[in-house]
């Protein structure tokens, strides 16, 4: 038994070396010629600066750099759990009620098609210009969408054999929720607020291309463009970059952690 | 006909029946597991009226195990279900120890076992076996201490802490008929529980069914299209017909020497004449002729001496 | 004809739910405070006077009326609807483009495993992070650059960043799609000695499309959102973005104008939606079951 898992660990970490390989090599390939190019042919930096620029001035205003990156990931953060907690009531709903339902399902494949951010500068005058909660809204209406329509799916996956089971169980419908139909739909869950956690990020950093508080990353990019600091407006970029690699690992390892208990 | 005595007279709505209760029937006896007394089920489809089962009249004694057999569409996982409450006849007298399917299935009379294991992937082994104790309100260490006790009887102890997808077909399947027994029912439903096994595991795991009936003392209605099967569990199996669903033979099984089902007994005369018998009514069944002794000129004897 | 009933319900369903809507909108007037509720620094309910919450009735009367005081200006209904129909154009042009891109690219990842792995990591970490916080980058172009002949307009800035938000889903969709056939479907293929284009043409593209529609639905939404980000970074006139932003800014003394070019965008994000539903109907023999 130990030798065999100890082989498959082994043959694993072959396979992720094997794997990661090709995208490392292709990944550094492409700076170097993006460095190449860039001193080669004196391309001029509003149009692309080198990466050794956006490294220098990512170093110079780092603190800066993490800070709006705090500031657009606390609006990511709300914006993201309130409309998860919305669109879960919402699926809830529409679980149990057929009318809900007609009326909910359109409404969020409409809303998954609008440009949402939009709203932002109506927002920020209904809300304030001084407040970070029109962001957050755009952020919560984002996510709504595509996590009540994954979890409504995953409501209606009760499987016909578990149903029936619980029928001959004499169970009630609490009992069959809270054994069956919940548990089942947990998985569908993160996995709409995987999707959803990207679009909301998104959805932060170009809330504030609309105006209003200058404290988050999207303000930083287009100050920095504004005043030709081109390099320094790519530096806030890869912060948001990398903000977006973390929201995306955070919930990926939730919904990671969820399907293992579940035994998927 | 007879009516079917309701314990507390108050929920006796549940099976719908054409036949006024006559005052004054006399009782039947000690209460059959099942007793079905001109059962017809009706299906209302997009083609129209379909009649699942027509006429069914049928007795299933404690203790006593009989297979329900017939070629798909004959209506004999409907006649199950029935039994179970999972659907209502149309027309008819159902009873399970004397009580009509709904304060059978309240009070779980039964137990029942599909041909999908049907764990509930996010529960460990055990969890899925406490599942219908838990559902009961049994208490934690009793739930634990039978779980323990179900497990062993199935084999399956070393397991109890693993989830179903680390297990095999015929495991899960073990594990869905310890939790089918959790609440130790005078009845065991099976809906052809190992038709999705492979022959070799379909064998053990008849073997193992038979030593966990003989322990539990349950009666078991068991749907199947396999006729070995049929023969090796069972003391009567009762053989449909399809369009209408109904039945049209019931062979009983006489068992050789001890009369203990052993693995030798799949190699025994008897037990291929109790196959041929069946797979005669099968047969005949088909035309619409209700047979029971199977004719001279059917089966293979005679073209045997051709040959030579 | 039952399609055609059923659509007309979901219509239906759907005013009801925008007149819940609108409903629900004077409700929150009427109920909650003119200077909204607010926790600490943070403001929980909005502002619900006129200015910042004006009448329904005030909006759907403000698109009839004229944009400006000039003697020849559009209605704000007519202003609102050329900028929609302006953006839609950049929209669709990045679209179209980000499709051809990612469908490009996904028979490239298909045809050879090494691009697919060396690739589709980049692709897939692509869509993870905001990579449209470029746009006020690629702005800057507009007017400086000159590829040959062509001068690079403003409005190509805009077209390349919808197709760059376009262009990740569908190869992504397409990948799967293409890589969608059965084991036995493809062996059935090669026994009967068909190329990879074959096979290609008659079998992995018809078998792509349940998986690609969604995609290409997708891709049209962030295109819209793409364009519409891109126009308010570029300051680009005539498309709805740039409307949104100069509508906003005009709120305090006008505040129904605003909504009507949200009404602008709303009605452009369901039109994009419509043109990639009508690529549906036209695919639907293919349309078995759809995969997102």
């Amino acid at each position: 038994m130990s030798t065999t898992t100890s082989s498959a660990v082994r043959a694993a970490g072959g396979d992720v070396l094997r794997r990661a390989l090709p995208p490392v090599l292709l990944g550094v390939v492409g700076l170097a010629a993006w460095q190449a190019l860039v001193v080669a042919a004196d391309v001029p930096p509003f149009l692309l600066p080198s990466p050794t620029a956006i490294v220098e001035q990512l170093v110079e205003v780092g603190p800066l750099v993490l800070e709006a990156s705090l500031a657009t990931g606390a609006n990511v953060l709300v914006g993201t759990l309130l409309g998860a907690v919305v669109a879960v009531l919402a699926a809830l709903l529409a679980a149990r009620s057929r009318p809900v339902d007609a009326v909910l399902s359109p409404t969020a494949a409409a809303i998954a098609v609008l440009p949402i951010v939009a709203l932002a500068p109506v927002l920020n005058t209904m809300f304030g210009t001084t407040t970070t909660t029109p962001r957050r809204l755009v952020v919560a209406a984002v996510v709504f969408a595509p996590v009540f329509v994954t979890t409504l799916r995953g409501l209606r996956q009760v499987l016909p054999v578990h149903r029936e089971l619980l029928r001959s169980y004499a169970a009630t419908p609490a009992q069959l929720a809270r054994t069956v139909t919940i548990p089942g739909a947990l998985p569908y869950l993160f996995t709409g607020l995987r999707i959803a956690s990207s679009t909301g990020v998104i959805a932060a950093v170009v809330a504030e291309y609309f105006g209003g508080l200058q404290d988050g990353l999207g303000s930083r990019i287009t100050s920095a463009a504004a005043n030709s600091a081109y390099p320094r407006a790519w530096a806030f970029v890869v912060g948001a970059i990398l903000l977006g690699l973390a929201v995306y690992l955070l919930t990926l390892a939730a919904e990671r952690l969820v399907a293992r208990r579940q035994g998927l | 006909m007879r009516s079917i005595p309701v314990p507390t007279g108050s929920r006796s709505g549940s099976t719908t029946s054409a036949v006024a209760p006559a005052a004054g029937a006399p009782r039947p006896g000690p209460a059959a597991a099942v007793r079905a007394v001109g059962v017809h089920k009706r299906f209302r489809t997009r083609a129209g009226v379909v009649t699942a089962l027509q006429d069914v009249h049928l007795e299933v004694a404690a203790g006593e195990f009989v297979s329900l057999i017939g070629p798909s569409g004959c209506g004999k996982s409907t006649l199950l279900r029935l039994v179970a409450d999972l659907e209502e006849p149309t027309s008819g007298e159902l009873s399970v120890f004397g009580k009509a399917p709904r304060v059978a299935r309240e009070a779980q009379d039964y137990g029942i076992a599909f041909q999908q294991a049907g764990l509930l992937p996010w529960r460990s082994v055990r969890g899925n076996v406490e599942l219908p104790l838990e559902l009961h309100g049994v208490g934690r260490r009793e739930r634990a201490g039978r779980a323990r006790e179900l497990l062993a009887l199935v084999g399956l102890s070393d397991f109890a802490d693993h989830t179903p997808a680390q297990l095999s077909g015929g495991m899960q399947q073990r594990v869905a008929i310890a939790r089918a027994l959790a609440e130790r029912p005078s009845l065991l439903l099976m809906d052809e529980p190992f038709g999705a096994l492979d022959e070799m595991t379909r064998e053990r795991m008849q073997t193992e069914l038979v030593r966990i009936c003989a322990e539990s003392g349950a009666a078991v209605v068991f749907v199947t299209h396999s006729i070995p099967e049929a023969v090796f569990l069972s003391d009567r199996v009762v053989v449909m017909s399809p369009r209408p669903g109904r039945i049209s033979a019931v062979v009983p099984i006489r068992l050789p020497g001890t009369g203990e089902r052993t693995e030798g007994l799949r190699e025994d005369a008897a037990f291929f004449a109790a196959v041929t018998a069946v797979r005669e009514a099968l047969h005949g069944g088909a035309a619409g002729t209700p047979a029971v002794a199977a004719p001279e000129t059917a089966a293979g004897a005679p073209r045997g001496v051709d040959l030579r | 004809m039952s399609g055609v009933r059923a659509g007309l319900r979901r219509a239906g369903v759907a005013l009801v739910a925008l007149l819940v809507a609108l409903v629900l909108w004077e409700v929150v007037k009427a109920v909650v405070p003119d200077t909204g509720v607010h926790l600490g620094t943070a403001s929980l309910l909005p502002r619900t006077d006129d200015r910042a919450m004006p009448h329904v009735w005030d909006v759907l009367a403000r698109l009839g009326e004229a944009e400006s005081g000039a003697r020849d200006a559009p209605t704000v209904l007519a202003a609102t609807l050329s900028a929609a129909v302006f953006t839609l154009g950049i929209a669709l042009v990045g679209w179209a483009l980000g499709v051809v891109g990612g469908l490009l690219l996904a028979v490239l990842m298909q045809r050879w495993r090494v691009a697919e792995h060396a690739v589709l990591p980049w692709v897939v970490l692509s869509q993870t992070v905001p990579l449209v916080a470029l746009a006020p980058l690629v702005v800057g172009w507009g007017g400086r650059l000159e590829l040959g002949p062509l001068q690079w307009e403003r409005w190509m800035s805009v077209a390349l960043i919808a197709s760059y938000l376009a262009f990740f889903p569908v190869a992504v969709g397409a990948l799967r799609g293409l890589q969608s056939p059965t084991a036995a479907q493809v062996e059935l293929f090669r026994a009967q000695a068909a190329g990879w284009g074959r096979t290609l043409v008659s079998l992995r593209l018809p078998a792509a499309v349940p998986h690609l529609l969604p995609a290409l639905r997708l891709g049209a939404a962030t295109a819209v959102v793409g364009a519409i980000v891109a126009e308010v970074s570029t300051g680009t006139r005539g498309g709805i973005g740039r409307l949104v932003v100069s509508y906003a800014q005009a709120a305090s003394g006008d505040p129904a104008k605003p909504w009507a070019a949200l009404l602008g965008a709303a009605v452009l994000g369901l039109v994009a939606a419509g043109v990639v539903g009508l690529l549906g109907l036209v695919l639907r023999r293919y349309r078995t079951a759809e995969v997102s």
